[in-house]
Formats: C-alpha cells, sequence, structure tokens
C-alpha cells in the first residue's frame, strides 16, 4: 500500500492544482524524487542547492515531524500519510 | 499625525521576487517567508522627530513607517508603553550596580496587557482593507486576548483555535470577549498546522498565519519606542525574548530604519535572545553558531515561549551572531526566580516569558557579555497577572492578625526575626 502525499496550495501553481497524490517513496530522499518526477516545476524549487528539501518546507508523517522520526533515515509505512507544509509557525 | 507612509509590499526573504500586498504568507516559488518592505528614502526629511513627536501617544505615531492601509484610521491607544531605568534590579545582578539598565515595559501594553496587542493592531488594520470579515489566530494565552479584544473593537467576528488543555483562566480571558473558541485536541504545533489549513480553506483571515508578514511588523514599534525613549539614542545591548524568533529581528529592523531616516545616530547593536531551556531551539542554534534550527518538543512553563520549530529562527541566529551578541536559556526555576526579582526591585510584575528575559540578563552579566557601562535595555512583554499559577506555592498566607495595636507589633517582631529584615516604626 502506497503512502498518500498531501501538498500545501503554495505547491499548487506548479502542480496543475493537484494537492494529493499517492507514492511508493520509501523514504523521505524518495519522496522528493517522486514529486519531482511527477511535477518538473515543483521539483526545481522545492529542493535547495544542497540537493535537499528546503529548509522552511516542514514534513509530518501522521501528524508527527519527520525530524522527530530519524527524517531522512525514517522508512515510510504502509498507509502514511506524509503531509508537507511551509513553515509558518509563530506568534503565541 | 503625519499623513505621509512609506510605500510597502511583500517580497520573499530568500529570493526577493516581489508580492504587492495581499494576505501571503508564503513565496510560490522557494516556499520561503515574506516579508514587509518598505521605501524609507521616501520618508527622508517627511518622517522626523517632530512629526512623531506630534503623533498620538501610540504605536500609531509610526503609522508612516508600518504597513498600514491608507485611509485605516486606527482608535486603540496601542502600545507607547514606560522605558524605565532599573537601578535596583542592576544592583542585584551588576556587581557594584548600574545606572544604565533599562527596563522596555510591555506589562501594561494596551489594551491586553502584552506586546501581542501591537502585532495584533497592525494584522487588523490590514484584515480590514482586505476585506476579512472574520479573523482568528492559534494562540496559547497573549495572542489570543489580544486578537478577541481588538476584533470586537473593529466589528469583526474572531474565531481562536486553542490547544485542549489550556489553563481556564486563559479560556476565559479570550472568551470574555465574545470571540468563538475552539479547543484543538492537540498540541501548539497541532493547532498552528491547521490554522495553516483553514486559513487555505476558509476566507478568514489568521493573524499569525496569511497576515503574519504584517502582522510581525508591529513588533518594530518597540525598537521605535526605545530609541525615541531613550532621546533618539540607540543603547548598546538589547535582551529580548524569543519564541518564533520574529521579534529580536523586527527591533533590529526598526534601529535600521531610524538610521536609514538619520533619526538617530549609526551605532552597532549588540543584541541578546532569551529563551527557556525547555524549549530553547534557537539559543542552542546560536552556541553552536549555526543558522540550522533543530526542532524541539517544548517543555517548560513560559508556554508563551514555547514553539518548538521557530520559523524565524535561521534568521533570528544569524542576525544575533552577526551583532556580537549571544543568546542564552534559563531553566524553570530560574524563570521563577526572575519573575520575583524583577517585582521585587522594580515592582514590575511579569508573565513566565518576562521571567525569562530578566534571568538571561543576570545570566548574561555573570557571564561577563553585557557590562555595567553599557546601556542596556530588558525586553519585558507580558503581564504576571495571566500567569500566576507559576508562582503557587511561593507564598503562603500568613495568620490572620487580631485589629489591634499590640498584636499588630508583635506580629512585626515576630516577621522581622524571621527574615532578618527590619520594618522600623
Amino acid at each position: 500500500m502506497p503512502i498518500k502525499i498531501i501538498l500545501p496550495t503554495a505547491f499548487t501553481k506548479h502542480t496543475d492544482g493537484t494537492k494529493q497524490l499517492n507514492s511508493n517513496a520509501k523514504n523521505l530522499d524518495g519522496l522528493v524524487a517522486d514529486l519531482e518526477s511527477a511535477f518538473p516545476a515543483l521539483g526545481a524549487n522545492i529542493k535547495g542547492e544542497d540537493g535537499k528539501l528546503r529548509r522552511f518546507i516542514n514534513v509530518y508523517v501522521n501528524d508527527e515531524d519527520i525530524r522527530f522520526l530519524g527524517a531522512e533515515k525514517y522508512a515510510f509505512q504502509d498507509g502514511d500519510e506524509v503531509m508537507l507544509i511551509p513553515s509558518i509557525a509563530g506568534g503565541r | 499625525m503625519t499623513t505621509f507612509a512609506c510605500a510597502y509590499e511583500l517580497r520573499c526573504q530568500e529570493c526577493n521576487r516581489s508580492y504587492g500586498n495581499q494576505p501571503l504568507t508564503i513565496c510560490d516559488e522557494c516556499f520561503s517567508p515574506l516579508e514587509v518592505c518598505y521605501d524609507i528614502d521616501s520618508a527622508k526629511g517627511i518622517v522626523t522627530r517632530e512629526s512623531i513627536a506630534a503623533g498620538p501617544a501610540s504605536i500609531w505615531r509610526y503609522a508612516a513607517l508600518l504597513p498600514v492601509p491608507a485611509g485605516f484610521q486606527p482608535d486603540l491607544p496601542v502600545g507607547f508603553t514606560p522605558l524605565v531605568r532599573a537601578p535596583r534590579l542592576a544592583a542585584r545582578i551588576f556587581e557594584g550596580g548600574s545606572e544604565n539598565l533599562y527596563v522596555k515595559n510591555d506589562a501594561v501594553c494596551m489594551p491586553t496587557l502584552s506586546f501581542k496587542d501591537r502585532v495584533v493592531a497592525v494584522a487588523l488594520a490590514n484584515a480590514k482593507a482586505f476585506g476579512f470579515e472574520t479573523v482568528g489566530c492559534s494562540s496559547t494565552g497573549n495572542l489570543a486576548n489580544a486578537t478577541a479584544a481588538q476584533a470586537v473593537r473593529l466589528g469583526l467576528k474572531a474565531c481562536i483555535l486553542v490547544p485542549a488543555d489550556l489553563e481556564q483562566a486563559k479560556i476565559l480571558n479570550t472568551q470574555v470577549y465574545g470571540a468563538r473558541l475552539v479547543r484543538i485536541d492537540g498540541n501548539y504545533d497541532h493547532v498552528n498546522r491547521l490554522c495553516s489549513q483553514i486559513a487555505e480553506q476558509y476566507n478568514w483571515g489568521f493573524v499569525n498565519v496569511n497576515l503574519r508578514p504584517y502582522y510581525s511588523e508591529g513588533s518594530k514599534t518597540v525598537g521605535y519606542e526605545i530609541a525615541e525613549q531613550m532621546g533618539w539614542k540607540l543603547p548598546d545591548n538589547v535582551v529580548c525574548p524569543m519564541a518564533g524568533g520574529s521579534l529580536i529581528r523586527k527591533i533590529k529592523k526598526a534601529f535600521g530604519e531610524l538610521i536609514q531616516l538619520g533619526l538617530v545616530e549609526a551605532k552597532d547593536v549588540k543584541f541578546f535572545g532569551a529563551q527557556a531551556t525547555g524549549c530553547s531551539p534557537i539559543s542552542t542554534a546560536v552556541k553552536a553558531n549555526t543558522n540550522d534550527v533543530e526542532p524541539q518538543r517544548p517543555h517548560t512553563i513560559a508556554r508563551s515561549l514555547a514553539i518548538g520549530n521557530p520559523a524565524d529562527g535561521p534568521y533570528a541566529s544569524k542576525m544575533i551572531r552577526a551583532t556580537g551578541g549571544w543568546a542564552e536559556d534559563v531553566t524553570d526555576e530560574e524563570v521563577v526566580d526572575g519573575i520575583q526579582l524583577l517585582a521585587e526591585t522594580e515592582g514590575i510584575f511579569t508573565e513566565t516569558a518576562g521571567g525569562v528575559t530578566t534571568s538571561v540578563t543576570q545570566k548574561l552579566v555573570r557571564q561577563g557579555r553585557i557590562r555595567a557601562e553599557e546601556t542596556t535595555v530588558v525586553c519585558i512583554t507580558g503581564n504576571g497577572l495571566k500567569t500566576t499559577d507559576a508562582l503557587q506555592g511561593k507564598y503562603a498566607t500568613e495568620r490572620a492578625v487580631k485589629p489591634r495595636l499590640a498584636d499588630f507589633a508583635e506580629y512585626m517582631n515576630e516577621l522581622d526575626s524571621e527574615k532578618e529584615e527590619t520594618y522600623a516604626n
């Protein structure tokens, strides 16, 4: 069973309006590669100069920040819901 | 009050792409945060010390330098809080004391007793201009209070989202203004994430989501006020609490604009950030000399500073280090000590965030990073009446004394011997 990826509205300019897709990615690097393959315009924008996901894009796996799960080392589980959200938190 | 206003627009902080003015917080090219940029040079010779002094005793005296839409008529006297010299606090933290320590006291910021009134005032001015009928925020206290109160004043509906385990007092302090309050079964980060999704689905103005670039500019007024209240001079050091990392940067931005306008002499001000050890992603990054801010799971009584994944953290770390400043963090016990120290020395009752800032200032002095001969401003951002639970058990209820002079005198003697101090008669 693939994982479900949910994209923010800010991405839709580069995805022809697509906000949700399934992926067989095994980890974060695979997810970025999958997005790049599905939406080349998005792929060019979500990666920084180091080839990794830009630091202002947060990744949540089933409500948990992927950095608390091991970041790139985390192996996606069947049925994981992966949400990408630009970092805008602040001001309590 | 001058009718001149600097032209302003949103621009991406990373790729510099321009977005005009709209309720938007993220660059849709590189997904970095947007920031308001101004044509400050156009204000040279128009925005002067005199034109500012002729304005109201509130943040609106600086309206020409804020992203406030044309035609907005502010009627709330937000900000312009006291900057007070703090010699008694200085005597406790500097060996030999100091005449150069000041407290910027936003514990008495109107209308809801925290610096959040400043940012909300600017955000809601824009909410009106963008045509929002409902505004909201994710919050655990101060921001909720400020949004709910000021929305009423502007005739806007407010929907406030909070973590379900929020203290009853904070819920009441928001509900009293008639706001719709939604308790979310999750922590603050869950609430914040949900708000970003709601802002995409509902046509609402979330002050700290889609109005965030405008909202955060309200923090500049702390910097303008410090400069003006010091007689149009900049201090040597600023100590500032950090949650998302925005306020400290905006104070520096304000100082930079005043220098550009020729209203203050150029000066290299050192900026010092204060966090609680239980949520210290930015101070950890500063100490490690990096812009990479690793998220933390907050665990501290300083809830108003407890953002484990601070959006402006990388920028704040970079800025602090570039100024030659530093960042420190203190334990929850030190937070409470800081609250008591400020109250006992300067008569200012601050919330837990202010306890953080006071104790961090003390720590920085002990480390030799802040010296007595330097002018230092400590930014106190909230009122202690909102977090009285932090002082639970610190003060006993004393026995009742019979209404007779002899009993009173005996009781005074009793206290004098207990506390080794004398209240002379």
